[in-house]
């Protein structure tokens, strides 16, 4: 058994102060907010979205409609691994024509970004996209690059960063794990 | 992840953790044939070979777009034109798709076991479409995600299955899925269809239609299988459809909720009334909808399944 260092990043405060900072950039940075609508990478991204879209909701006094994406189809590494679980896609809004802002709780290679950006021109061709995402820990495979980042985290290929939420049974906080 | 197999050639040998990771892939990927793009690149670059060694329309045609909608290219390769009509035997003529680059073979064949056998003599990944009176995985599947849709659950539920269970490999791999699942299976037909030894699989068998539809949730109705039948079984199909076709006046006498299934092609009149075929407790459409959304899923998950990590089986 090798032993696990676990190191807390951010805790439930820092988790909230940093998504109420995205919230208040995504605000600033796209004035005619009736555009803009939030989509949440399964799993991790979609209860950060809704947060987002809670908080937004009340700068700009309208419901901003969130919905959530399951990008496993559009996987480009699907025969490398066991098959993945499918989580539902809900997407109640028509994304032609809107800002959509991607969110994701870890940038990393950029290959589950990419696969969203295919999976989401599926249902329309959104006039923009931009990328929010909690924590950016480096090393892109691919040219991408997230608009909005709650922290940047440099870490070690062989570490993880896990991210659990109150959500999902836990409590807000996100780890950095050395194995 | 509860799915690391390389091939789907039964139901017996599958979980009920397996079964329960199929449906719920399906859910998904029945919200992708709602879409305005019904398209996803799951399977891009892969070959799939439907090898219809046994006639069939529906279920080739529901894997062929199946196959399509996850991006594969797809052969269709049936007996009547093939060189097994020369003499060629299965494993060369699958050897040979398999030098083509076949992926995933896609099997139907009178011969109870042939999938198995492909399965154990090629590299490709394997599916049963229905093998003689063995089993028709992907049916009961579709059949048990339709269950789940309708009723919310499967454990506890009362399932009939009315018709020729004898030659059906539909009723076979039905029965495993659903008492695998925790349903209450009961099978009913004439007794020449409807062997008792099928109890040793954990149903309740009956020759009273009445009492084995009175209180069911579910009626899935299996058709005479004329092709498979060596000898004539029961008297005539006027009289089967008088004793065990669901008609107007037995429907009458079902719970007003009772859900009727067919896995197709019905004979109205026969196993069924037409009205009742067309009427709101059938959901036979719904089924071959719901078809689709399966055998992408088991696609989806074969082709996940060839990791090098995982066991295969």
């Amino acid at each position: 058994m090798s032993p696990e260092a676990q190191v807390q990043i951010l805790d439930a405060p820092a988790i909230h102060r940093a998504l109420q900072r995205i919230a208040h950039e995504i605000a600033e940075r796209n004035e005619n907010n009736a555009e803009v609508v939030l989509v949440g990478v399964q799993r991790g991204g979609v209860h950060l979205a809704h947060r987002l879209g809670d908080t937004l909701s009340q700068i700009w006094g309208r419901t901003v409609p969130v919905g959530r994406l399951d990008i496993n189809m559009h996987r480009d590494d699907i025969h490398q691994q066991l098959a993945p679980r499918v989580h539902p896609t809900s997407i109640p809004f028509d994304v032609t024509g809107r800002t959509v802002i991607l969110v994701d709780d870890v940038l990393f290679s950029g290959r589950t970004t990419r696969a969203a950006l295919d999976a989401l021109n599926d249902f329309g061709r959104p006039k923009r996209v931009q990328l929010a995402v909690l924590i950016d820990r480096g090393h892109r495979e691919l040219p991408i690059k997230a608009d909005f980042v709650g922290k940047n985290v440099p870490t070690a290929l062989a570490e993880r960063v896990n991210l659990t939420l109150k959500e999902d049974g836990g409590e807000d906080k996100v780890c950095l794990i050395k194995e | 992840m509860s799915w690391n197999r390389k091939h789907l050639l039964d139901i017996e040998s599958l979980s009920a953790e397996e079964i329960t990771t199929v449906l719920d892939t399906a859910t998904a990927f029945k919200a992708v044939g709602q879409r305005a793009i019904k398209k996803v690149p799951a399977l891009r670059g892969k070959t799939v070979v439907n090898l219809f060694i046994e006639p069939s329309t529906r279920t080739r045609i529901s894997f062929e777009l199946a196959a399509l909608r996850l991006t594969a290219d797809v052969i269709n390769f049936t007996a009547e034109a093939s060189s097994l009509k020369k003499g060629e035997t299965l494993k060369d003529t699958a050897r040979n798709l398999e030098a083509l680059n076949a992926d995933i073979i896609i099997i139907r064949h009178r011969a109870a076991g042939a999938p198995h056998f492909l399965a154990r003599v090629l590299n490709a990944s394997v599916i049963n479409a229905g093998d003689g009176a063995h089993e028709h995985p992907t049916q009961a599947l579709l059949d048990a995600f339709t269950i789940r849709e309708k009723k919310g659950r499967i454990a506890g539920l009362k399932v009939t299955i009315l018709g020729d269970i004898l030659y059906s490999r539909v009723a076979r791999s039905n029965i495993w899925t659903l008492t695998k699942l925790g349903a209450k299976v009961t099978l009913c037909g004439p007794s020449t269809l409807v062997p008792k030894v099928f109890e040793r699989m954990g149903c309740r068998v009956t020759y009273n239609v009445e009492e084995a539809i009175v209180d069911a949730d579910i009626i899935n109705l299996l058709r005479i299988q004329h092709e498979r039948q060596r000898q004539t079984m029961f008297p005539s199909i006027g009289e089967y459809a008088s004793l065990f076709g669901v008609t107007k006046d037995r429907l009458k006498r079902t719970r007003p909720d009772v859900v009727i299934m067919h896995p197709g092609p019905i004979n109205r009149g026969v196993e069924i009334d037409s009205d009742i075929a067309d009427g709101d407790r059938s959901v036979i459409l719904e089924q071959v909808t719901n078809g689709l959304a399966v055998r992408m899923a088991s696609l989806f998950l074969i082709n996940g399944g060839q990791g090098p990590a995982e066991v295969n089986s």
